[in-house]
């Protein structure tokens, strides 16, 4: 009984039995899961047999696959203009909203509906835009005069990466542009003022008020946002299947593909494994790259 | 039966059947059924795909039933789509748990052979008593020539679904039997302003008249010993010849998946395709009077018959697995046979509604073709088809060619010409190489 009295006025030990049911969750649904998915890279795994180590072999499978280098190539492809697109459409809607508007919350409310509405449900909207026969979009440019004939979103390669990137941007601003409005509201007034007395063109304040004081909420912001994109698999799975040619196949899609329908599971989990160390670099470019103007909360940088 | 028996057995039958006396198929009533007996306090859960036609599920749970209200043997059925049954199917084989019965596609029983239940018994009996199973369904269930690992289901035919008025209007009578003159029908239809199209995006289901097209010409992705057999005079004639159908195609197939030219065709955009039976059945269940009209003048066939000379259809197979881990194997094996008997099946592939072919030839006979003809050719669905890893062994490497679309997209990029048909096959070829590797 003494033991149990002392252990429930010793700090510490209470605090690890509160962190327990935490710990337990991360290790049980995160970590076992991850590292299970790293560990099956590198076997043979198949669907319904397990794997024996093979080491790397899984990895040099890939490097010389055609198709998995397209995707890899469509990935960063789709990350790196997706998430520019996002930034600088999210980044101009909250400066727009973070104006005195009429109706403001209604608005504000409204920018989120994209983001709210299921990924695979937006995505089945789009796939209706994007047609080759139905496609709104395709008959109003019919019926204007400006093409004669319906535009092959989805059915040629360029086209269709540009339109999955359209459909993702659509979908992604929302999250972007809430977010740094609520940083953008923290920023205080007095700045503005003080360098309107100054003189400061809208401009300059943009430039040396607005930018610097919002840019750690920019790179918690991007760093979701290019995570979000680069794993992106619904919209993908739903519009093209990774077609035509292969030229939408990200890294997830192909991975599944590889993985469940195909049976390879070691294949497909060595895929996903690729994607870490990409992820792991868009997380350091945000900490070390962004987060480096600490000065402002200050730092003395 | 010993293996010598059913050899003797097959060879009577296909004497019979070259006779072109397929009415004298009756069920064999001196087919002794296997006495199987349901453990006590038996319970079965059955995963199956749905659903293609409402009236297959309805006609297969009246059949459930029957068998709860006969043995006492409870039964649930859970459905999903068919394409999350493969994964599902997959996860229950690895773990060991999961239903006892599980109805899937194509080459998946031959991804585990050894976790399913050995149903030779089961399948001799149902071959005996209704006239013979098809060779397909020994091809994808009984891989090593003895043993069965699944009870074939059937097959859901994608042949040709065409607007009967445009093909006569493109100067064409009857149906071209041969690749010519498919392709000059296509041509045609498209001269006239009605064109056709197939899907050439990643779609699972409809973009294996690709297979087609390559075994037509007498091409395959592997021979016999599974030696990858792609870069060959017949696949190039197969993909020159792709290049000029496509050249014929509606504008937009290279972004179509499964749906596409369904929704095409009912909206009157298109004269022709490839497709199971719903295109049709949905256009004569329809609610708009427009769409109901169409019925009348869709019409099927099956796919012409190229230079090998030999019907080379592919087709979405269906499969039964009954998994080793299952508690009830007798109550399972006994589930599967009732739902195969006559009482059962003839009723289930009526309420299909020709969505599925049989896999046992007695049930040529069923109803369901003769009704309407314009379902006649799909009856022969299973009796025409190929497996997709054709001439092959079937297991992770057909399995895993086939879901990579490595065919598909082959003549999507040579016909599309986004290759060069003998750059197209090179690269499939050196795609198809790295998993039959091992």
């Amino acid at each position: 009984m003494k033991l149990l009295q002392r252990l429930q006025n010793s700090r510490n030990a209470l605090g690890l039995a509160f962190m327990l049911p935490a710990a337990v969750l991360l290790l049980l649904f995160l970590t076992y899961p991850l590292g299970l998915g790293t560990w099956l890279g590198f076997t043979d795994a198949k669907v319904g047999r397990g794997g024996a180590w093979i080491g790397l072999e899984n990895f040099e499978f890939l490097v010389g696959d055609s198709v998995a280098r397209l995707a890899l190539f469509n990935t960063l492809f789709y990350t790196v203009i997706a998430s520019i697109a996002k930034f600088v459409l999210g980044l101009w809607l909250a400066l727009l909203l973070n104006k005195n508007l009429p109706f403001k919350s209604f608005f504000r409310a409204v920018v989120l509906l994209p983001w709210i509405v299921p990924t695979a449900l937006s995505a089945i909207a789009f796939w209706w835009i994007y047609d080759a026969q139905f496609s709104i979009v395709s008959w109003v440019l019919v019926k204007l005069g400006l093409v004669d004939r319906y535009v092959d979103f989805l059915g040629n390669p360029w086209n269709a990466r540009l339109s999955t990137i359209v459909a993702n941007v659509w979908r992604g601003v929302p999250f972007v542009a809430i977010s740094l409005l609520a940083g953008l509201q923290t920023i205080s007034p007095s700045y503005y003022e003080a360098s309107a007395i100054d003189g400061a063109t809208p401009w300059q304040q943009f430039r040396h008020v607005t930018l610097p004081l919002l840019s750690p909420i920019i790179a918690v912001v991007m760093t979701f946002s290019v995570l979000f994109t680069f794993t992106d698999f619904q919209l993908i799975y739903v519009l093209t299947r990774g077609g035509p040619l292969n030229s939408t196949h990200l890294m997830a899609t192909l991975a599944f593909q590889r993985a469940i329908p195909g049976g390879a599971l070691g294949e497909g989990a060595a895929l996903a494994t690729l994607m870490v160390p990409f992820l792991l670099a868009a997380i350091m470019f945000s900490y070390f790259g962004l987060q480096r103007r600490a000065w402002q909360q200050g730092g003395d940088k | 039966m010993s293996d010598v028996n059913r050899r003797r057995f097959l060879e009577g039958t296909a004497g019979l059947a070259t006779l072109g006396t397929g009415a004298l198929w009756a069920p064999d009533a001196s087919a002794q059924a296997p006495a199987y007996k349901p453990e006590k306090g038996a319970k079965l859960r059955v995963l199956r795909w749905s659903r293609f036609v409402q009236g297959d599920i309805d006609a297969y749970m009246v059949n459930v039933k029957r068998f709860t209200e006969k043995t006492g043997i409870e039964v649930r059925v859970d459905n999903e789509g068919w394409e999350d049954v493969r994964p599902k199917a997959a996860v229950a084989a690895n773990t060991g748990a999961g239903p006892d019965i599980i109805l899937s596609t194509n080459d998946d029983a031959n991804l585990y052979p050894d976790k399913l239940l050995d149903v030779t018994d089961l399948c001799e009996y149902l071959g005996r008593k209704y006239g013979g199973w098809y060779p397909a369904c020994e091809a994808y269930l009984r891989p090593d020539g003895k043993k069965w690992i699944g009870v074939a289901l059937g097959a859901t035919g994608s042949l040709v679904v065409y607007r009967e008025s445009l093909v006569k209007a493109a100067g064409f009578d009857s149906f071209p039997k041969d690749t010519d003159g498919f392709l000059k029908l296509y041509k045609a239809l498209a001269a006239k302003g009605t064109p056709g199209g197939m899907a050439l995006g990643n779609a699972t289901g409809d973009s294996g008249w690709c297979h087609w097209l390559l075994w037509a010409f007498g091409g395959a992705i592997v021979d016999k010993d599974n030696k990858v057999t792609l870069d060959s005079p017949a696949t190039l004639k197969a993909l020159e010849y792709a290049k000029e159908l496509y050249a014929s195609f509606v504008p937009g197939t290279l972004s179509w998946l499964d749906p596409n030219n369904n929704k095409a065709f009912l909206d009157g955009q298109i004269s022709i395709t490839n497709n199971g039976i719903s295109i049709y059945y949905a256009a004569k269940n329809s609610a708009d009077p427009k769409v109901k009209e169409l019925a009348a003048d869709i019409n099927h066939a099956a796919f012409p018959i190229g230079p090998v000379g030999v019907p080379t259809e592919y087709h979405l197979f269906f499969n039964q697995m009954i998994f080793k881990y299952t508690k009830y194997p007798q109550a399972a094996k006994e589930f599967l046979r009732f739902m195969m008997e006559q009482e059962q099946f003839d009723p289930w592939l009526q309420g299909a509604g020709g969505y599925v072919a049989q896999p046992l030839r007695a049930y040529e006979k069923n109803a369901v073709w003769t009704v309407d003809p314009k379902h006649t050719p799909y009856r022969d669905s299973v009796k025409n088809l190929r497996p997709a890893g054709y001439a092959g062994r079937l297991g992770y490497a057909s399995a895993g060619a086939l879901a990579d679309f490595i065919v598909p997209n082959m003549v999507a990029e040579a016909g599309s010409g986004s290759k060069t048909p003998k750059e197209a096959m090179e690269r499939a070829q050196k795609r198809a190489e790295r998993y039959y590797k091992v």
